[in-house]
């Protein structure tokens, strides 16, 4: 009965757009489903599980057998998607009594199965399914759940579901392989908790918390060191005699996208840094190291053109010694030691500023030009290494933003909460149209930065204004100007106008202001960096 | 027959059936609004049929001359012999049965073969021509049991029970189809209505249809607030969620009873988070089916996906004719925008 209750989950799951909405699901399946289905439901879900033999080749063939031609070619084009498809129009076959196949059964007979004997075996499973459960066996046996479902997700839900810390499922999670047996077993309290001994494991990472005016006096050269913030993502490299693996922030194993880093991981320690596209020492743009994230495997080519490298902030872990508990200063002594020891390629350290009092940080900050750079960390020299936003440990202290007061063009609604608001909006600003005159241009979508009250105001004010539909988006009056904040301006060969932008949001409704004093896209030009500017 | 830009007309009788504008006389299958239209002459149809149209449209306008029809009762007009047989699509719909001449032509209106608690079930009339819907003319579309679906929603109660569950279900048929079916699963809490929903639901309580205890969704204390009616289900026409109304709900769970809910894009279009697969139009199966248990050598398809029903048609050696009927379309999407209706109504 598993696969029917595991397509049950992923269908919720993949309509349920909130997190604590999700949260409960994934609590309900845990406490639900018996050993071993829930935790190869969990393998499945955070991509865990992975069959080669099975195409969609494959299941396209077994369904051109057994449908017309002509209506199968109608309903693709009318779903759009194969595995949904076929899992629709699989016709019925009379007198199956077959049970539906169970999830453990599924992923073992995919394990010892003959390729030559899958499409059969796909097929019989097929036809004791109904509509819900072939879409969730297509997708799980090729590859492709996509159900909006992180590994930190179901680790968090199951610490909520066991009232564990999710610190400590982080640290034994790595050592584990599905259907995790040992690890239901030890939050159930019916067994040991597992060790991770030996293996790569991703220890949960310290956080910062943005800094505020208040805070300020607190931060002195005595207590507080100061880092560049770069502009990349945050990788924990963990590397140890059992084996290598780089993560990402958010725990998801990205060692296959990076095999240069880890292959230069010739040492046992783990180390958190930030990974950037670097050539030549020189930090490239956030939208270069884009270009590598979210692969699974990466080309030779790529790895040529998109060099890149981690630059370390912290040790943790230096061999088998735990480091966590002591202070920054001394963690930072060992950092430097082992990098002298070690002088592991393609790493080098995150420097650190010296400063004499905040107003001369304040200085460094605002002069700070380089694309590559966000802003300031601030780390209290005597603090330990703690799991998750310590108040007052880190501090990030981003570069002020940039802005632009823009045109409101299109607003779409949004989802769960907000789905009865019109809560994302794109924006634009004015160029010559080489007709004498003056056009729009879409420069990028912003969904937050507004109070609810703002919300409340724009959503009524694009009711009264709109002037065409397109599905769930609206276009409206080329008339209110909204002051639009963001990170970084970047040249891009995607977006119409050419550029985009880094974390844009909404600061301000400048219903004061009319349409047509709206910045011109030559005043965004003009703040990309990396280019000089026509001044 | 011929096919008019006013709609399906029967020659020999001098009426129209479903006519989309204003005509001398017509008979209507059942009452919703791409099928019964306002300010004909005489209107022949169904009691049940006549009473929506009364409610609907106002009683001057759903015909001048009003001639209820019983079920199987035969009226001649023309030489033509005009016959009402249930469709088991809403309460009161029906298909037209015509002889004239020793031929029969049925004109089924909108239909489906499941079972309903809400109205009476389809009877197959074995015909010469056989004319037929194809809203869901596409071998994707079979419907799960809708008990079953219903017990998802439960499901999804017991889940959350901190939060409403708002479903979108078409005014007319759909609405009371799901209430009915939720008392049938044991669900004997008030259910919730959105003001465009609750005059018809009181017509279908008077003409018999128990649809246990209901109550208007009631105003928030102040103005914006929210956090209404957890744990409850609330029904609303389809896409109130996209109105300021929904806001007085508690952290809705947004519902949506439709046979388009199969499609996922479809659903995910329209931000629904618990897609119910609940129709009132034959899916791919029941329309084959039909076809062949009528025995007609030749089918019409009003509207929907002709092509692929012509072509399935063709395989089975029946032949297969689209009429491509002007403003015929599924009256779930057709519908003037409903925050029109929730904004008046709120």
């Amino acid at each position: 009965m598993s696969l029917p209750a595991f397509a049950s989950l992923l269908e919720r799951l993949a309509f349920t757009p909130g997190r604590l909405a999700k949260l409960a699901l994934l609590r309900h399946w845990f406490e639900t489903q018996p050993d071993p289905d829930r935790g190869i439901g969990l393998a499945a879900l955070t991509g865990e599980l992975v069959f080669r033999a099975a195409k969609p080749g494959m299941v396209r063939e077994l369904v051109a057998a057994r449908t017309d031609p002509v209506l199968f070619g109608l309903s693709y084009d009318y779903v759009g998607d194969l595995a949904e498809t076929v899992a629709l129009i699989w016709p019925a076959r009379h007198g199956v009594n077959t049970p539906p196949p169970g999830l453990a059964e599924v992923v073992a007979a995919m394990g010892s199965t003959p390729k030559a004997a899958l499409p059969d075996l796909l097929a019989g499973w097929l036809d004791a399914l109904d509509a819900n459960g072939r879409l969730a066996l297509i997708k799980l046996v090729t590859g492709g759940l996509r159900v909006g479902v992180s590994a930190r997700l179901a680790k968090t839900a199951l610490a909520e579901w066991a009232g564990e810390d999710v610190a400590e499922v982080e640290e034994v999670w790595h050592g584990l392989t599905p259907p995790y047996l040992d690890l239901f077993a030890w939050l159930t309290e019916q067994g040991p908790r597992p060790s991770s001994e030996d293996r790569p494991v991703f220890r949960p990472l310290m956080l910062a918390h943005p800094l505020e005016e208040p805070d300020f006096p607190s931060i002195g050269p005595e207590t507080h060191r100061a880092e560049w913030k770069w502009d990349g993502i945050r990788v924990q490299l963990s590397a140890t005699p059992g084996g290598r693996a780089l993560w990402s922030r958010g725990a998801e194993e990205i060692s296959g996208g990076f095999p240069e880093i880890v292959a230069a991981m010739d040492f046992h320690a783990v180390l958190d840094g930030e990974l950037l596209v670097m050539r030549d020492g020189e930090v490239a743009p956030f939208a270069d190291l884009q270009q590598r994230l979210n692969r699974k495997v990466v080309t030779l080519k790529m790895q040529a053109t998109h060099p890149v490298g981690v630059r370390l902030y912290d040790i943790l872990f230096d061999g088998a010694e735990d480091l966590r508990a002591l202070p920054f200063d001394a963690r930072r002594a060992r950092l430097e030691a082992w990098f002298a020891r070690t002088q592991p390629a393609r790493m080098d350290l995150s420097e650190l500023i010296p400063f004499a009092s905040m107003a001369e940080l304040e200085a460094v900050r605002a002069g700070a030009r380089e694309a590559a750079i966000e802003g300031l960390m601030l780390k209290r020299a005597d603090s330990e290494y703690a799991a998750g936003r310590q108040k007052g440990k880190w501090w990030k202290w981003k570069r002020a933003p940039l802005g632009v007061d823009a045109v409101l063009m299109y607003a779409q609604r949004g989802h769960g909460k907000r789905s009865s608001f019109y809560s994302d909006f794109t924006f634009g600003l004015w160029r010559p149209d080489g007709q004498g005159g003056q056009e729009l241009v879409p420069v990028g979508k912003a969904y937050s930065g507004y109070t609810d009250q703002e919300l409340l105001w724009i959503d009524r004010w694009i009711r009264n204004n709109t002037t065409a539909r397109f599905g769930p988006v609206r276009e409206v009056e080329k008339t209110l100007v909204i002051e639009v904040i963001f990170d970084a301006a970047q040249r891009s060969g995607r977006h119409k106008s050419g550029v985009a932008l880094r974390f844009p949001r909404i600061a301000r409704l400048r219903t004061d202001k009319p349409a047509e004093e709206a910045d011109q896209l030559a005043t965004l030009e003009a703040m990309i960096v990396g280019e000089e500017a026509a001044d | 027959m011929r096919v008019t830009p006013q709609g399906l007309y029967c020659i020999p009788g001098d009426f129209f059936i479903d006519p989309a504008r204003p005509v001398p006389m017509a008979v209507i299958t059942h009452g919703h609004s791409d099928h019964a239209r306002p300010d004909h002459g005489r209107v022949l149809a169904s009691a049940e049929t006549l009473a929506v149209m009364r409610i609907r449209m106002g009683a001057d306008r759903a015909g001048r001359q009003q001639q209820v029809v019983a079920m199987g009762e035969v009226v001649t007009h023309n030489g033509v012999q005009i016959r009402l047989v249930p469709a088991g699509h809403v309460l009161g719909s029906c298909q037209v049965v015509l002889d004239w001449q020793g031929s029969r032509i049925v004109i089924s209106g909108d239909y489906k073969r499941r079972r309903d608690p809400t109205c009476a079930l389809f009877e197959p009339v074995p015909c010469d021509v056989f004319v037929t819907e194809a809203t869901f003319g596409l071998p994707v579309f079979r419907h799960p049991d809708a008990g079953a679906e219903i017990g998802r929603l439960l499901e999804s109660l017991r889940l959350f029970p901190e939060r409403t569950h708002l479903v979108g279900a078409y005014a007319l048929g759909k609405a009371q189809r799901v209430i009915a079916l939720l008392r049938e699963a044991g669900w004997d809490r008030p259910i919730y209505l959105h003001g465009a929903l609750l005059a018809l639901c009181e017509l279908y309580e008077s003409l018999g249809v128990k649809l246990g205890p209901l109550a208007p969704v009631p105003v928030p204390a102040k103005r914006g607030g929210g956090g209404l009616l957890a744990g409850e289900v609330v029904l609303a026409p389809p896409s109130a969620e996209a109105t300021a109304w929904v806001r007085r709900l508690a952290e809705p769970v947004i519902c949506a009873a439709s046979g388009w809910m199969r499609v996922r894009q479809r659903a995910k279009a329209k931000g629904v988070e618990l897609p119910l697969i609940i129709s009132d139009h034959a899916d791919w199966d029941e329309l084959l089916d039909t076809v062949a248990e009528v025995q007609a050598p030749e089918v019409w398809v009003t509207h929907g996906r002709d092509d692929a029903l012509v072509h399935a048609l063709a395989l089975r050696g029946i032949r297969g004719r689209a009429l491509h009927l002007l403003g015929r379309g599924d009256e779930e999407e057709d519908q003037a925008p409903a925050e029109v209706v929730a904004e008046a109504t709120a």
